[in-house]
C-alpha cells in the first residue's frame, strides 16, 4: 500500500441464485444480496456509511439511474451513493471504486453492489440498439470476440476443442455453487462439442447465460476488520485500465490494457511469481476460449501457451495449480451489471475461506478480474488472508 | 486529508449542437483544460467521467467519448452514470488515497435529441410511476405549490429569483437565457407548468465540462491560484415523493454542514438549481445570507445541461477563486427528482 | 458545406416485463380486485403506495391494508398538453393525492375541466378502469368526489390469483444526428464514395470516420480521405443461429473485419457470395453495392463484401489488427 492509503477488507459478501428470471422486485433483489453480505459481516443497514452501486445500461432494466430509485430501499436516506458503469468491467470497477472510498479514510464500512434484472427486457435487444445510418450484422457480442477467438487459435495452432474444455470445466464448478445458473449435472465434454455452433468458433455450450442477480460486498477500514469476530480478505491492490476500442496495430488477444492492469495490480500485491503466489483466479470469461488467452494477458502463462495450461488440466479445482473460476464463472452465471463483483466476491471468499463446496484448500491469495467494452476496460484486484 | 485543488476548467453550452458528436465537441474542451496546465493525458493520474445512456438513446454511451482522451497507451479510467459532479467525486477520493496527483474530469450531454421531460420520467418509480409519464417539470411544479401554499416562499421571490438568474447570465458567455426580465415582468408571464412560469424553468442546453484537479504542490505548480476543495460531501434523501417533506432539502442541508459550508463567510454559491424554487430550498439548506453571492453565472437555470450542470457549477465557482474575484465559494450538484441528492463541495483561495 | 443537418428519428422501445415481489405483487393484484392497499410501518402509520422497505428505517414491510378510494389532493399543477401514455388524452391535472386511511400520498391524474377548477384540499375519487390486469393504470384515474363519496376501504383481496409480474412498455423518440466527420462520410456514400478521416499525428486512417483519433486525443484533420471499395479480411465470425431481430440474414452467415486498402484499422462487414468454409483471414474482398438509384446517404449502401478471387494479404502478426503506419495501399 502507498502511503496515504488505509487497509481495507471484505467483511461480507452477499449473493442471489442466479437464474434467468429473479422472481422478486428490483429492491428485493438488491436487499437479498445486501442482506446476505450484511449477515456475513455482522453489521446492520445502520452500520453502513455509503453504497457504490454498479451497473450495465440502463436499458436493460428500462430504469434511468436506477440509484435515484433505489437509494431509500438501500438505506441510504441521509447517506451517499454513487453508481459506476464501466460496460461489462462494472462489477469491478464499482468494487474498485468502493476500496478507494476506504483506503481514503473518508468511510470505515462501504456496501457495494452490482446488479443486473435483464429478465425485464432482453439482452440481445438491449445490446444492439438500432443505429441510424449504419450497418448491423447483429452478431452481438458473442459475433464479436469470436474473430479474435479464430486469431487466437490460428497464433497458437491450439486444438480445436480447448474451449470446449474449459466449458466443460466451469460447469463442473458451477455444481459446487449453490448460486451459480446453471447447473449441469449430466453435462459430459462429447455434449459440448456437439452443441450448435452459435458464432463459430463458439457454441452454444461455449457461452454464456442470461441471467438475473445481484452480488454485494461489505468492505471495511483496518480498524473494523481488526474488530470482525470471523475471517477477512484484505484487499492488497486495485486496478483499472481502459484504452481505446479500434485502432491500428491495436493487440486484439492480449490488449495493452490488459496487461496494464494486471502489473499494476500483481505489483502492488507484491506479487513475483504470479502462477506460484495466487492460489485461485476468478477471471471474467464470458466465451470460453477467453480462460487461455486471459492466463497469457495476465502472465499465468507463456504467451502462445495459455492453451496448454488448460489442457493439462491445472486451471481445474480438481488437481490443477492455479485452479480458475471454481465458482462456475460468468460461463455459468451472468447478470451483467453483477458479473465482475462476483468474480471480486468469489476470490474474497476463497481466502477468508468461506467458498463451501467450491472452496481451494489453503487458499492465501486469490485474484478477481473483470473486462468489459470491445475488450478495453480491465478492473483486477488481488486479495489476501494475511493483511 | 490531502489539499486538492481545481486547477483548469472549460465549458461549452449551446441550445441545440447538431452538427457535432458527443466526442467531437469534447475534444476541444478536454484538450483545452489539458493545454492550460501544461498536462499531456498520459501525464494524468486518474480520468472519470459522467453521462447518461438514457440522455443519449444509446447503451455504452460512454465508450465514444473516452477515445477523446486518447486513452492509448492505456489510462487508468472510470465513469459514473450520473453528472460530472459524481466523477469529479470520485476523482477527489482517488487523489485522497495518495497513489495519483492528478485527475481529469469530464462530463456532457445532449438533451436535444429527445424529450428530456419525458426521459426523466423513467427515473421514477418504475412500477407505480414511470408507468404513467410525469414528466420532470410537472414533479417540480406540484412541489413549487407546496413551497408556495406553505408560505416558505413567495411568488415574487420566485420571480426575483429568476430575474437575478438572466441578469447575472448577461454576463457570461455560455449562458443561454440572457435577456433581462425584472420581477414584474416575470411574474406577468403566464404558467408553464403552474405554478411555474417559463422564466422559472431550465433553459435546456447541450454540451459539457471539464476540470483537471491537482493536489497539493503539484497544483501550486500547475496553476497560479488554484481553488481549493476544503470539504465534498454528497448524500440522498428519499426517492419515494409522498414519503419527502419537499420543501425543504436534508440531504443538501447535511451534504453542507459535512462540507463545513457555515463554517466561514461565504462569496459565492453556485447552485445547481434548474428551477426558481430549487434555488429558494437550496439556499435555505445551506443556510446562505445575504452576503453571498448566488449564481453569479446565471446557474443551471440561464443553461441547463444535464449530466454536466454539477461539474459547472463548481467549475464556475473554482474559476472565480482562481480570478481572484472570490475567496471562498459553495457549488452544489443535484441529481433525482426535486433536488434529491445533492453533492456539495467547498472551495477556496489559499 | 451548407448542406443541411442530416438527422434520422430513433425510437427506442420494448415491453419491459417487471416480476413484482410480495407487496408490490399485492398492491397489483389488489387494484385488479378493485381494492387500493397500502401497508403499515413500524410507526403505525399506512404508506400507499406500498413500499417492501421503509424509506427511513429501511425495515421490511409486509402488513397490507386497505385504504379508502376517496381522498384529499395535497398538491397538484396543470397539463394542458397531454402526452402519450399519460393517464388521460385530453387536459388533466398532475396530483398528490392523500386517500383516507393512507398517511403518504400517491400520483395521479385528476380528470377537471380546467385548472381554475382544482385546489389543494379538494376530495376526489378514484375512478376504476372496467377492465382491469394489476397494473398501476387499473385506476384511471381520480374525479372530484361526488356528494355521496364514501370510498370504504374494501378488504385484502384473497383466494385470488396474485399478480407477480406487470408489463411497463417503454417508448423514446430521438432525433439523431450524426455529427461532423460521419455526415461527410454518410453524403459521400450517396456518390458511391468511401470517405475516412485521418490522425493528425501518426497517419491513421479510419473507416468509418470518427472525428476524433484516439490514439492523439485529438480532432482528425478536417479534410477527409476517399478509398477504394476494396480489402481484405483480418478475421471474421460464421453466425449459425437465426437471429430474431433480422429476418434478413439467414445463417450460416459470415461478418467479418474488412480493412480496406489506405485504413489503418476495420471495421463489420457482412460476407457475400461466398460460402462461408471458403473465408479465409487475409482474404480480399470488394464492396457490393446497391443500385445506383437505391443509394442514400447510409452505410447500409453497401450490401456486404464479396471475394475479389487476387492473393490473399499476408499477416504476420496475429494478435494485431490493422495497419499501424500510414496506410500506402495494399
Amino acid at each position: 500500500m502507498t502511503v496515504g492509503s488505509q487497509r481495507a477488507a471484505v467483511l461480507g459478501v452477499g449473493q442471489t441464485k442466479y437464474d434467468t428470471t429473479y422472481p422478486g422486485s428490483m429492491a428485493g433483489m438488491l436487499r437479498e444480496a445486501a442482506t446476505n453480505a450484511l449477515e456475513m459481516s455482522a453489521l446492520g443497514w445502520d452500520d453502513i456509511d455509503a453504497v457504490i452501486m454498479g451497473k450495465a445500461p440502463d436499458f436493460f432494466e428500462g430504469v434511468m439511474m436506477p440509484e435515484v430509485y433505489l437509494a431509500e430501499a438501500l438505506g441510504c436516506v441521509g447517506k451517499p451513493i454513487m453508481r459506476v458503469h464501466t460496460a461489462g468491467s462494472v462489477g469491478g470497477s464499482t468494487a474498485c471504486v468502493a476500496t478507494s472510498m476506504i483506503q481514503s479514510g473518508l468511510h470505515e464500512r462501504v456496501l457495494t453492489i452490482g446488479w443486473e434484472k435483464q429478465s425485464e427486457s432482453n439482452a440481445m435487444w438491449a445490446l444492439s440498439l438500432p443505429q441510424p445510418f449504419a450497418t448491423s450484422v447483429n452478431a452481438g457480442a458473442g459475433g464479436y470476440f469470436s474473430p479474435i477467438i479464430r486469431r487466437y487459435m490460428m497464433m497458437t495452432q491450439a486444438p480445436e476443442l480447448i474451449g470446449c474444455m474449459v466449458a466443460l470445466k466451469d460447469r463442473r464448478h458451477a455444481l459446487a455453487n449453490p448460486y451459480a445458473h446453471l447447473h449441469q449435472p449430466d453435462l459430459t465434454f462429447e455434449q459440448v462439442v456437439e452443441s450448435p455452433m452459435l458464432w463459430d468458433p463458439i457454441r452454444y455450450s461455449e457461452t454464456c447465460p442470461s441471467s438475473d442477480g445481484a452480488c454485494a460486498l461489505v468492505l471495511g477500514s483496518e480498524t473494523v476488520a481488526e474488530a470482525h469476530v470471523g475471517p477477512v480478505a484484505w484487499i492488497k491492490g486495485t486496478a483499472m485500465r481502459s484504452e481505446s476500442g479500434s485502432f491500428g496495430g491495436r493487440n486484439m488477444v492480449s490488449p495493452a490494457a490488459s496487461e496494464a492492469c494486471a502489473n499494476d495490480v500483481f505489483t502492488q500485491a507484491g506479487i513475483h511469481d504470479r502462477r506460484k503466489e495466487i492460489d485461485a483466479v476468478e477471471m471474467y470469461v464470458p466465451f470460453s476460449w477467453y480462460e487461455p488467452m486471459w492466463l497469457e494477458s495476465l502472465g499465468f502463462a507463456e504467451k502462445g501457451e495459455g492453451w496448454r495450461m488448460v489442457e493439462s488440466g491445472a486451471t481445474s479445482i480438481d488437481g490443477g495449480d492455479l485452479p480458475v473460476n471454481c465458482s462456475g464463472g460468468v460461463l455459468s452465471s451472468n447478470p451483467i451489471g453483477a458479473s465482475g463483483m462476483i468474480r471480486f466476491g468469489e476470490a474474497a471468499l476463497q481466502v477468508m475461506g468461506l467458498a463451501g463446496d467450491h472452496q481451494v484448500d489453503g487458499a492465501k491469495t486469490a485474484v478477481g478480474h473483470a473486462y468489459g467494452g470491445a475488450a478495453q476496460y480491465y478492473a483486477m484486484w488481488v486479495v489476501g488472508s494475511e493483511k | 486529508m490531502r489539499d486538492v485543488a481545481v486547477v483548469a476548467f472549460a465549458q461549452r453550452q449551446e441550445p441545440r449542437i447538431d452538427t457535432e458528436s458527443e466526442v467531437e465537441f469534447m475534444v476541444p474542451l478536454m484538450n483545452k483544460a489539458k493545454d492550460a496546465v501544461g498536462l499531456t493525458q498520459q501525464e494524468i493520474g486518474f480520468t472519470c467521467s459522467g453521462s447518461s445512456d438514457f440522455l443519449a438513446g444509446q447503451a455504452f454511451s460512454f465508450v465514444m467519448t473516452i477515445d477523446g482522451t486518447g486513452p492509448v497507451p492505456p489510462i487508468s479510467e472510470s465513469h459514473v452514470e450520473q453528472d460530472g459532479a459524481w466523477a469529479l467525486y470520485e476523482a477527489w477520493v482517488k487523489l485522497q488515497c495518495g497513489e495519483v496527483d492528478t485527475a481529469l474530469v469530464y462530463s456532457y450531454g445532449k438533451s436535444s435529441p429527445g424529450s428530456l421531460r419525458d426521459v426523466l420520467a423513467t427515473q421514477m418509480d418504475p412500477y407505480y410511476v414511470a408507468p404513467l409519464w410525469p414528466d420532470a417539470f410537472a414533479i417540480e411544479a406540484m412541489a413549487a405549490r407546496l413551497l408556495l401554499e406553505r408560505g416558505v416562499v413567495s411568488e415574487q421571490q420566485l420571480a426575483e429569483i429568476a430575474s437575478r438568474s438572466r441578469a447575472h447570465a448577461a454576463s457570461n458567455p455560455h449562458a443561454i437565457r440572457t435577456t433581462p426580465k425584472s420581477a414584474a415582468e416575470i411574474l406577468a408571464e403566464d404558467y408553464a407548468v403552474a405554478p411555474l412560469r417559463p422564466s422559472d424553468l431550465p433553459a435546456s442546453a447541450d454540451g459539457g465540462a471539464v476540470v483537471v484537479l491537482a493536489a497539493g504542490d503539484r497544483a501550486r505548480g500547475l496553476c497560479e491560484r488554484p481553488a481549493w476543495i476544503r470539504g465534498i460531501d454528497h448524500r440522498s434523501d428519499a426517492h419515494t415523493l409522498g414519503v419527502r417533506d419537499l420543501t425543504r432539502s436534508m440531504s443538501a442541508r447535511i451534504a453542507a454542514e459535512k462540507a463545513g459550508v457555515g463554517t466561514d463567510r461565504i462569496d459565492i454559491a453556485e447552485l445547481h438549481a434548474p428551477f426558481s424554487t430549487s434555488e429558494a430550498v437550496l439556499s435555505t439548506a445551506l443556510g446562505l445570507g445575504d452576503d453571498t453571492v448566488i449564481n453569479p453565472s446565471g446557474g443551471a437555470q440561464a443553461a441547463h445541461t444535464m449530466m454536466a450542470s454539477g461539474l459547472i457549477r463548481i467549475g464556475e465557482a473554482a474559476q472565480r477563486i482562481s480570478r481572484g474575484e472570490a475567496d471562498r465559494a459553495v457549488a452544489t450538484a443535484a441529481s433525482g427528482p426535486c433536488l434529491q441528492q445533492n453533492l456539495v463541495a467547498v472551495l477556496e483561495g489559499e | 458545406m451548407a448542406d443541411e443537418v442530416l438527422r434520422a428519428p430513433l425510437v427506442l422501445e420494448y415491453p419491459f416485463t417487471r416480476t413484482t415481489g410480495a407487496v408490490i405483487g399485492a398492491f397489483l393484484t389488489g387494484l385488479r380486485e378493485g381494492v387500493v392497499l397500502g401497508v403499515r410501518r413500524s410507526d403505525g402509520s399506512v404508506m400507499c403506495p406500498p413500499l417492501e422497505y421503509d424509506p427511513i428505517t429501511s425495515e421490511s414491510l409486509s402488513e397490507l391494508v386497505p385504504v379508502s378510494t376517496t381522498g384529499t389532493v395535497e398538491t397538484w399543477t396543470w397539463n394542458g398538453a397531454p402526452r402519450p401514455q399519460q393517464p388521460f388524452s385530453r387536459p388533466f391535472a398532475w396530483a398528490m393525492i392523500t386517500l383516507d386511511g393512507a398517511d403518504t400520498p400517491l400520483l395521479h391524474g385528476v380528470l377537471v375541466d380546467g385548472p381554475d377548477q382544482m385546489r389543494t384540499g379538494m376530495r376526489v375519487e378514484l375512478e376504476w378502469r372496467p377492465q382491469r390486469e394489476g397494473h398501476i393504470t387499473d385506476i384511471a384515474g381520480f374525479l372530484p368526489a361526488t356528494e355521496s363519496a364514501s370510498g370504504s376501504p374494501g378488504a385484502v383481496p384473497a383466494g385470488v390469483e396474485e399478480v407477480r409480474s406487470v408489463r411497463t412498455p417503454i417508448r423514446m423518440e430521438y432525433t439523431y444526428t450524426p455529427g461532423r466527420a460521419l455526415s461527410q462520410y454518410l453524403r459521400a456514400m450517396k456518390d458511391r464514395r468511401i470517405l475516412g478521416d485521418q490522425c493528425p499525428e501518426t497517419g491513421q486512417v479510419f473507416v468509418p470516420p470518427r472525428g476524433v483519433s484516439s490514439i492523439a486525443g485529438k480532432a482528425t484533420l478536417p479534410d477527409l480521405v476517399e478509398l477504394p471499395d476494396t480489402g481484405y479480411i483480418e478475421s471474421f465470425n460464421i453466425t449459425r443461429v437465426p437471429i430474431k431481430m433480422r429476418p434478413d440474414l439467414t445463417p450460416p452467415y459470415v461478418s467479418a473485419w474488412i480493412v480496406l486498402d489506405g485504413a489503418s484499422v476495420g471495421f463489420m462487414g457482412l460476407g457475400m457470395n461466398v460460402e462461408p468454409e471458403d473465408v479465409r483471414v487475409g482474404m480480399r474482398v470488394r464492396a457490393v453495392w446497391k443500385p445506383d438509384d437505391e443509394l442514400e446517404m447510409s452505410a447500409q449502401n453497401i450490401l456486404g463484401w464479396e471475394p475479389t478471387g487476387e492473393p490473399d494479404e499476408v499477416i504476420d502478426d496475429y494478435s494485431r489488427v490493422g495497419r499501424p503506419q500510414d496506410a500506402g495501399g495494399s
